[in-house]
């Protein structure tokens, strides 16, 4: 900015200006400032939690960069003779002595691995919820949904990113991890044992699959993912961020502070808020404790070997396939204990990731929609999250069930026998629950808007009728309840050959499913009705709308 | 999270069967077991072979425990036979609380101790005045002054699957736990030997009193060392973790960002 | 990025709220099909901003005056954590040997740094909330869509493009290019081949036999010292790795195939079928450790119950028959390794386990047929 104001006469200005101006020269920065300086963001929350997820990130490249400077990924056999004494004299890798050796006789070492692992762990919490967020909020359609898959790409490069560091310091609890990944990989019919050859370089545990995760964890993995990172920001430059529905708020608009100064400062002091954050996790509590496991040995295992929290769903699945799933047939082993955890796996994957075409094929709702819906308000796409945020809850919760059994006295068996029902039970009467809940919520503000609010206050009326009076609503809460998107099920109709295809009774039956249960938003002449002649406005109201209740014209 | 308290204060709800008859097998095995051996640690010393010990324990023995072990340990519905079960089983059984048994349950559950350290060693010398069995343990295989090193190889290796690589415990079969490790070095000591409940034993032959000490050197450098990277969150690995970064982690950030993108007053 | 006008469209809120009152503007809903969405003639209109309504910092000087303070104040800390950071590392040195140590220099530090970074932030954010303008703005959105000169305009050069180059007439060219195109990456796929290197045993094979062979010796893991069938006392679990193992080339790689169980229950208790009746010495059976689920070790042995749990999938083996699989997603039973007893007295093998441990592979099943 300072190159197109007025430069003032003190010595700092003037200095400032001459540098602006050496730079601008040399880089049209200026048009820089001019165009991003004053961009619009609104302040939601949860409109944070993408930063959260992107400054962990950073503080994970910082933290993991130092960690390279001392770890060795070498799985060559040496004695350890560092300071930890129960550990002294044992024979380990080369990786795992240089894990001890950033742990216990680098100063800080043992605080910045800390942080590193706090750090990964936060950073795919973080995506996931931004996710979920993203979600239940309906900003995944037009025009974000190429952003919505390029996220996807992310959380999976994230949880690879995550798989892969966890088994660099080759302890007992990882190596145990990379045996549970090869008896998979091993699973997979036709090309398995050869993959897993090829991976580790021969027979488990090999001396290779170090150094190839090192490769992938600090290179091309990330490499990937900044690069994926920079498109999914470009993105929402491009696209600009959405916004709740509030008064001003519109379609075409975006209302919030601009970058320069107040964003920035919010949201730079937002970055040291998260790096403290988890600064003060990995100072107080400890994670990952390599030198209670020990080195990678096939022998020995830990009770409660676990991955970290974003493989866990994976885990679960394994755990909750019944015995017995696997035949031979035409000479060969087919393995469906691990096939089907696969396919379910693939599943939470690949679902998600197509939802939002589905639905764009659905409703064909070409609009740009830049209104973050409320989740109420998209009762069936807010239960069908809820379904699926159930399913992997459960895999997830399997993942641990020998310590939900320790913890709450109960039997392994029964808890596994509880999360199989769950998992296939569940999805469904979340989705039921979460359905209802949203349609009593929108009956709830529908009410609302048409009546304003109990205020509390009886009065008898000259007939001597009691009645609660209603406070009206202001124009502008009165708008947060009634902006919401409105879709009614696709009618069947022969399409200009006069025929009725497959997939348009597909369609309308996947719209029915969606809208049927349709609470319109209030109108005008709705509100109008309703202030008149009570029975009179029963009865138009009944023809005008459909599906709503008939319980609320008590005032 | 867990710690040994909650542990300790379980109330044994499951399978109401089998507690007697899986104790019963449990100490009649043992007793068998070690009557299969040689060897063993050395054979109950003298401060407890004294007949005034005997005595008192007889007397305990018969007022607390022969309702359901018999009046000469034959043992009955209710209790196994406790011939031959030795002196470190009842130390262990009685000094970790486990005996007397306060409910049936999947296994015997760790407790306050309900007998002095004196009456322990009474009934154990009067146990043990009836039959041949492991013996208390020398003390000289308890000071913790062992190989630590060779004793965390020997715990992975042995100990670890069932008890968790830091011995914070861990799941077994149909309600069954292994406990989390907090015990005195003698009880440890004695579990190894006698193998109570569903533990495996492991005999001299197996793990020498030396490899012992060194598993129990171990454990005390363990008990005794600060947790370099702080707080442990129960030791119980990846599941804590991730709970607490989700929980305390992304809770207090969005706590944060509420604060930050809420309208100044 | 190239939003020409972005900058140009931000107004201060407070100058044009009643400007934006207008709704949705009619531009997009007529050219856009909604789809399966409704909207109502009758629907209500957006009320536009509401009144601003100024903060305490804005209205008190006193307010502001101390709000100021206190970001300078968290600044000021802020160093202060810093600074003590670098001096705890320094001043918490790690001594050798000494875990309280490692420990003090990483709560120190730590607490250093924490200090400095969260300082920084509470105090940027505060400055943000309280000092700098907070009074919304907008900044109005384009369809994402090109304008219809720059489609034309792109149009226009791709057809240049395709004229001027022929992509499109010269069918040829263009088919031998989205062929060669195809084929170049084949070479670096192929490269890959020797992750595992091609002169290697066949992994069929290698999967499919273990160090054991007649007459190995089982030896404690880790010592590899012999045991004597005597010594495997009612109720033990031994771990055992075979005679050798130390010496081979391929220590982990064999012991991951080779470790065994070694457990003595009651004769009486093991339901043994016939053809595997001398596969175990009066009572003491030996089992592979490695679970045929996804490989982990299967070691938690239950004495009086006689299973076999493993920790990381709760699959469920009965060792009383013959490891068969009673819990848990693994679908076959453990190996059981046929032992016997030399003339020293010492366990050994009678052979190689008869089928390949671990986790099933999909040529297993033709494994078993040989």
């Amino acid at each position: 900015m300072s190159t197109t104001t007025e430069p003032k006469r003190t010595r700092t200005s003037s200095y400032t200006a001459a540098a602006a101006n050496y730079i601008d020269e040399r880089t049209t920065i200026s048009a820089v400032v001019k165009e991003f300086g004053r961009k619009i963001f609104p302040d939601h929350w949860s409109f944070m939690l993408g930063e959260v997820a992107l400054y962990s990130f950073v503080v994970i490249l910082l933290t993991g960069t130092f960690l390279t400077f001392f770890y060795d990924p070498s799985m060559a056999e040496t004695h350890y003779e560092g300071s930890y004494v129960p550990l002294k004299g044992v024979e380990m890798s080369v990786a795992m002595a240089s894990t001890l050796d950033i742990s216990f006789d680098i100063r800080g070492g043992l605080l910045i691995r800390q942080i590193h692992h706090w750090g990964a762990l936060l950073f795919i919490a973080a995506t996931g919820l931004h996710m979920l967020r993203v979600f239940f909020t309906g900003t995944f359609r037009k025009p974000r949904e190429l952003n919505w898959v390029i996220g996807f790409g992310l959380f999976i490069l994230a949880m690879g990113e995550g798989f892969t560091g966890y088994s660099l310091p080759d302890d007992l609890l990882s190596g145990n991890g990379l045996r549970i990944i090869e008896g998979l990989v091993m699973g997979i019919p036709v090309i398995g044992t050869w993959i897993s050859f090829l991976l580790f370089g021969g027979e488990f545990p090999g001396t290779a699959i170090v150094g190839r995760l090192y490769t992938l964890h600090i290179l091309l993995l990330p490499a990937v993912l900044v690069a994926l990172l920079a498109l999914h920001l470009v993105f929402v430059v491009v696209h600009k961020h959405t916004q709740f529905a509030g008064p001003g708020r519109t379609n075409e608009n975006v209302l919030g502070v601009p970058i320069l100064p107040t964003f920035a400062a919010k949201a730079g002091g937002f970055f040291f808020i998260v790096f403290g954050v988890i600064v003060v996790m990995a100072t107080f509590f400890a994670i990952n404790p390599i030198w209670n496991y020990g080195p990678y040995d096939p022998s020995p295992v830990s009770a409660g070997t676990q991955p970290d929290w974003y493989i866990g769903f994976a885990d679960g699945a394994l755990r909750l396939i019944p015995p017995g799933l696997e035949i031979e047939f035409l000479n060969r082993t087919w393995s469906f204990n691990i096939l089907i955890p696969m396919v379910a796996l693939g599943a939470i994957i690949v679902l998600p990731m197509i939802y939002p075409f589905l639905e764009h094929w659905i409703t064909r709702d070409n609009r740009e929609h830049h209104i973050a819906d409320r989740p109420r308000n998209a009762p069936t796409r807010t239960g069908i999250g809820a379904a699926g945020v159930t399913f992997y809850g459960v895999l997830w919760a399997a993942a641990s069930s020998d310590l939900i059994a320790t913890h709450f006295d109960l039997a392994m068996e029964h808890v596994i026998h509880f999360l199989q029902a769950a998992a296939i039970l569940g999805p469904v009467v979340a989705y039921l629950i979460t359905k209802r809940v949203c349609l009593a919520l929108m009956k709830k503000d529908r009410e609302i808007a048409l009546h304003g609010i109990e205020s509390g206050r009886i009065v008898k009326l000259p007939g001597g009728e009691f009645i609660e009076v209603h406070e009206q609503l202001d124009d502008y809460d009165r708008w947060k309840l009634v902006s919401y998107n409105d879709y009614a099920p696709l009618m069947i109709r022969p399409n200009s050959r006069g025929k009725i295809t497959a997939a348009t009774r597909v369609r309308a039956g996947l719209s029915r499913w969606f809208f049927e249960d349709r609470i319109a938003p209030v109108t005008r002449r709705d509100v109008e009705l309703s202030h008149g002649e009570h029975h009179a406005a029963a009865a138009i109201e009944g023809e005008h709308q459909s599906a709503i209740g008939a319980d609320r014209n008590r005032h | 999270m867990s710690n040994a308290t909650k542990r300790k204060n379980r109330a044994g709800r499951r399978s109401p069967l089998a507690t007697v008859a899986l104790l019963a097998i449990g100490l009649l095995s043992t007793g068998g077991a070690y009557a299969l051996i040689s060897g063993g640690t050395a054979e109950a010393q003298s401060d407890i072979n004294s007949q005034q010990m005997i005595d008192e324990g007889e007397k305990l023995f018969s007022a607390n425990c022969a309702s359901c072990h018999g009046l000469n340990l034959e043992g009955s519905e209710s209790g196994p036979s406790l011939i031959g079960v030795g002196a470190a089983s009842v130390d262990f059984q009685v000094g970790t609380g486990r005996m007397p048994l306060a409910q049936q349950g999947p296994q015997g559950e760790e407790k306050p101790e309900q007998f002095t350290d004196e009456q322990t060693k009474a009934l154990a010398a009067y146990v043990a005045s009836l039959g041949p069995g492991p013996g208390l343990p020398d003390p000289r295989y308890l000071d913790g002054e062992g190989d630590a090193a060779n004793g965390s190889e020997l715990f992975r290796i042995n100990c670890a699957m069932c008890h968790n690589v830091a011995g914070a415990g861990g799941a077994l079969t149909e309600g069954k736990y292994a406990p989390a490790i907090d015990a005195t070095p003698a009880h440890i000591y004695e579990a190894m030997v006698i193998g109570p409940q569903n533990m495996p034993v492991f005999n001299d032959a197996n793990l020498s009193p030396e490899d012992k000490r060194d598993i129990i050197t171990y454990l005390e450098f363990n008990r005794e060392s600060p947790s370099p990277g702080g707080y442990v969150l129960g030791s119980l690995g990846p599941v804590a973790e991730g709970l607490f970064a989700w929980f305390f982690g992304l809770g207090a950030i969005v706590a944060i960002a509420v604060w930050l993108t809420a309208k100044s007053n | 990025m190239a939003d020409d006008h972005g900058a140009r469209d931000v107004v201060s809120a407070g100058q044009s709220a009643r400007s934006v009152a207008v709704p949705v503007s009619a531009s997009q809903e007529t050219s856009v099909s909604p789809g399966l969405g409704v909207i109502a003639p009758d629907r209500f209109e957006n009320p536009g901003i509401p009144p601003h309504q100024p903060r305490v910092t804005d209205l008190d000087p006193k307010k502001e005056k101390r709000a100021e303070r206190t970001v300078y104040t968290l600044f000021y800390l802020s160093l202060a954590g810093s600074v003590f950071a670098i001096a705890a590392y320094f001043g918490f040195p790690i001594e050798e040997n000494n875990i309280a140590s490692t420990r003090m220099n990483n709560l120190m530090i730590g607490i250093g740094i924490s200090l400095a970074l969260l300082a920084i932030g509470i105090a940027a954010v505060h400055w943000g909330k309280a000092l700098m303008p907070e009074e919304e703005m907008i900044d109005h959105r384009h369809p994402v869509i090109g304008s219809p000169a720059t489609r034309a305009r792109a149009v226009e050069i791709f057809d240049q493009a395709n004229k001027e180059s022929g992509l499109g007439r010269r069918s040829l060219l263009r088919n031998s290019l989205i062929g060669a195109l195809v084929a170049f990456p084949l070479p670096a796929i192929v490269l890959f081949r020797d992750l595992y290197p091609g002169n290697q045993e066949d992994p069929v094979s290698a999967l499919s036999h273990t160090m054991w062979k007649e007459g190995v010796r089982l030896t404690r893991d880790p010592s590899g010292t012999p045991i004597r069938a005597s010594e495997v006392t009612l109720g033990s679990a031994f771990h055992v790795i075979p005679e050798g193992l130390d010496e081979s080339e391929h220590y982990l790689e064999e012991k991951a195939k080779a470790a065994v169980l070694l457990m003595r229950l009651r004769p009486d208790e093991l339901n043994e079928i016939e053809e595997r009746k001398s596969w175990s010495y009066d009572g003491i059976v030996a089992y592979s450790k490695i679970c045929t689920h996804v490989g982990c070790p299967v070691a938690l042995y239950e004495q009086i119950t006689h299973h076999l749990l493993c920790p990381c999938h709760q699959s469920q083996f009965d060792v009383t028959n013959h490891c068969e699989v009673i819990f848990g997603p693994a679908a076959r039973p453990l190996p059981q390794l046929p032992i016997a007893v030399d003339d020293e007295g010492y366990l050994i093998a009678q052979s190689d386990f008869t089928e390949p441990v671990g986790p099933s592979f999909w040529e297993r099943a033709s494994v078993n047929d040989n």
